[in-house]
């Protein structure tokens, strides 16, 4: 155990570390297979053992790699690279974190300035408190001024600015009576600090901030991490395309970039950046993503095929005919887009509860004023008293009672696998009563499993030998069904690939093979040839496992559910009369868009989901929708929360959770309201102190953080 | 009297000294991996050896 130099992994060096050659680049890869400690202390050694990488950073949490390098070296070199020490990886574009990620700072940074400023201003309140007076009281106001106006101005921005946006939009939201508190109390703070009054109220209104900025950090956080989570799954759809040039030459040209007319080759396994014709080769395309329908569709020269389209078996050349915005797919992204318009109208419940609490809470505040005024108490200490009313009432726990029993809630969600994008998709979860479910890779897997339960161990073996040697779909599903069982793979030499008709090669002296069955009446099979025995290993795509006892588990909270699917009749009825639900087959995205306004229209709040691109219009006009990990990107991105893993039953626990999220939000609302009705005489009858006020303010807010921990349990 | 004009800037000082490490720590990306961070300390030191996964 010689100890070497160091390597640095432990400690968290920036990349920038090797900025001392200038002629490098940084490209950044999502990782999805980044699960443990040994994969970053691969990928970080291994890499840059290669020629022209100078360092590879991983970060976990967002499952990315940023790797240093030579500009010679391409994506497609690196993404090789990383593909080599066995991890799929994507090129991602650049500025990783994006917009999202400086809000979480911004907040973050706020949060530290008012924790700052809190706990020192709180070391002056309370010696004032304890009885210190005359220049030694007029001198810690001072200090506690001095700290507290850059401390608000500062940290008191981001609730500033939302309310000034609501306002100048005539609206109304949380953050004005937050802004109007804090600002009052500030104002009078300073008032009394100048006058060499008793009163002021500084420390009240930095705890405020602190505790309000405490509680949008934890958002912001949990959206960033959910949203790395489906970064990180996002990007396997074609953007781009292998242009062949008249001299037959490839080069990659981006999906934008591509005009019609362009001859592209589109590899086994890739998926299509445009419409097109095929010019050369057959092959079978799955058109699941477009239509639903989960049978490749086979092609040839002449066949029309669409952008979305997965080439499944052999290479083809396609001659483009529609590009960016003029192909099928580019319609249903024009049809998600108009049908998520519905969504940004829906007002969050902090927002509907301050249109009520703010004007009764202001009026009160001027009522005050106007009574202690015709009792003859004089201007000054009316103002006070009004003042004082508005510091005890503002929202501080309510501004924590949504945020902070969310925050909780998607937490326990993202540990039990489904990623909830934000807030406002917990609470329209919560409201939804009919569920419809697409079929292809939703209610069922979405990729061919292999039957492999008929075939001797022998036979395992060797089917497993050649299956590992290829990247077409099949040979990976079943690779995947012969690894889960534990199968050793036999030791098959000489597998050549023929594209289009299958696998062969040598073992024990005998010719095995796996091949194109002749019937192809049987579906989606391959033939298993060792010598002279022939064995057809059919695929099918299974129901998820737990399908019947989700549908069983919504129908118990009141969701009845049914079937809505791209797919042919004949398939979707056998699912339907498995789970015994009302089916719709061959329906179009336009016909799902329509269903689901149908029954908007009717009153209902449906639940959709789904996962093909045919559902991303229905997804994105849905009151709330779930697209499972396999999704394709444009339906995680219409969708308000995604699940992973095999398991459905994530959908059911979603709607439980978020029912019990708003019940505790509504608990919070409840004891916010239970409090004010307490302390509110207290301020108008002129008793509250600032010491009463920081009490009575820092023990609603734990209560309410508190009341909404136990939430944490609730998707156990 | 006196032992407070020690005594208050010596407390400002020292919250502001936690506040520019704070602001300093998230800076320097401290925070931006916390996962990974966690799981760092389970990579052994050596360079050669296979990693266990």
């Amino acid at each position: 155990m010689g100890r070497r130099k160091r390597t640095a992994v432990n400690a968290p060096s920036p990349l920038h570390a090797h900025d001392a050659d200038d002629a490098l680049v940084t490209t950044r890869f999502t990782v999805p297979g980044m699960r443990c400690a040994g994969c970053i202390a691969k990928i970080e050694r291994e890499l840059p053992k290669l020629d022209g990488i100078a360092a590879a950073r991983a970060n976990f949490s967002a499952k990315r790699v940023a790797i240093r390098h030579d500009p010679a070296l391409g994506e497609d070199r690196l993404t090789e690279a990383l593909r080599e020490l066995g991890y799929e990886a994507q090129p991602v574009a650049d500025n990783p974190m994006g917009i999202e990620a400086g809000e979480r700072k911004r907040l973050t940074r706020a949060l530290g300035v008012a924790g700052f400023g809190m706990m020192n201003i709180m070391l002056l309140s309370v010696s004032v408190w304890a009885g210190a007076d005359g220049a030694t009281r007029d001198l810690f106001h001072w200090l506690s001024a001095l700290i507290a106006l850059p401390v608000i101005a500062y940290s008191g921005r981001p609730f500033f600015s939302s309310a000034w946006m609501a306002l100048s939009h005539r609206r109304t939201n949380m953050d004005v009576p937050i802004s109007i508190g804090v600002i009052l109390a500030t104002a009078l703070s300073l008032y009394e600090t100048i006058e060499g009054g008793g009163h002021a109220y500084f420390e009240s209104a930095v705890m405020l901030l602190f505790f309000l900025l405490a509680g949008r950090a934890l958002d912001a956080v949990m959206r960033d991490r959910t949203r790395a989570g489906i970064g990180a799954l996002l990007g396997r759809m074609g953007k781009s395309a292998s242009v062949i040039g008249p001299d037959g030459s490839t080069r990659r040209v981006d999906a934008k970039a591509l005009e019609p007319g362009m001859l592209v080759l589109v590899a086994a396994g890739e998926a299509l950046a445009a419409d097109g014709e095929v010019e050369d080769g057959t092959s079978a395309i799955d058109n699941a993503m477009l239509t639903g329908e989960s049978a490749p569709e086979p092609v040839g020269p002449g066949s029309v095929v669409h952008a979305g389209a997965i080439n499944l078996s052999a290479p083809l050349r396609i001659r483009l005919t529609h590009v960016a915005e003029d192909t099928a797919l580019a319609e249903i992204a024009r049809l998600m887009d108009e049908a998520g318009q519905s969504r940004s109208s829906y007002v969050r419940i902090a927002d509907r509860a301050s249109r009520l609490y703010a004007p009764a809470v202001h009026s009160l505040a001027a009522l005050a004023f106007a009574g202690w005024m015709l009792a003859g108490a004089g201007w000054h200490q009316s103002l006070v008293i009004a003042i004082a009313v508005l510091i005890i009432t503002c929202p501080c726990a309510m501004g924590l009672a949504v945020p902070a029993a969310q925050v909780v809630a998607s937490g326990a969600l993202l540990r039990r696998g489904l990623l909830v994008k934000d807030g406002s998709a917990l609470e329209r979860l919560a409201e939804c009563d009919i569920a419809l479910f697409d079929k292809t890779g939703t209610l069922t897997l979405g990729e061919p499993r292999a039957e492999i339960g008929a075939l001797s161990a022998e036979a395992h073996a060797v089917a497993l030998g050649l299956a590992q040697a290829s990247r077409h779909p099949l040979s990976r599903g079943l690779a995947a069904a012969l690894l889960r069982e534990g199968v050793e793979p036999a030791r098959v030499e000489d597998v050549r690939e023929v594209s289009g008709a299958g696998l062969t090669g040598r073992w024990n002296g005998m010719t095995v093979a796996l091949e194109r069955p002749e019937d192809a009446a049987q579906g989606i099979a391959t033939r298993l040839r060792i010598g002279e025995n022939r064995q057809t290993i059919t695929f099918t795509d299974p129901l998820r496992a737990d399908a019947a006892a989700t549908i069983a588990a919504l129908r118990q909270q009141g969701i009845a559910a049914s079937i809505l699917s791209g797919d042919r009749a004949a398939p979707v009825e056998a699912v339907a009369r498995e789970l015994g639900l009302d089916a719709q087959a061959e329906v179009s995205p336009q016909a799902k868009l329509a269903a689901l306004e149908t029954l908007k229209a009717q009153g209902s709040r449906p639940l959709m989901v789904g996962d093909g691109l045919n559902d991303g219009p229905a997804l994105a006009a849905a009151h709330a929708s779930i697209a499972p990990g396999t999704a394709s990107d444009a339906s995680q991105q219409a969708a308000d929360a995604v699940f992973i893993g095999e398991k459905l039953m994530p959908v059911a626990m979603a709607v439980r959770v978020a029912r019990r999220t708003m019940q505790i939000v509504r608990q919070n609302f409840g004891f916010s309201i239970l409090y004010n009705v307490l302390a509110v005489p207290l301020a108008l009858f002129g008793l509250v102190t600032p010491l009463i006020a920081a009490i009575a303010m820092s023990v609603s807010s734990l209560v309410v953080v508190a009341n909404s921990l136990r939430l944490a349990r609730a998707a156990g | 009297m006196t032992g407070l004009a020690f005594l208050i800037p010596i407390a400002l000082g020292m919250g502001l000294l936690g506040l520019v490490a704070f602001l300093w720590s998230m800076k320097d990306g401290q925070y931006d991996d916390m996962d990974g961070a966690a799981n760092r300390i389970l990579i052994d030191d050596e360079d050669d050896g296979e990693i266990g996964t």
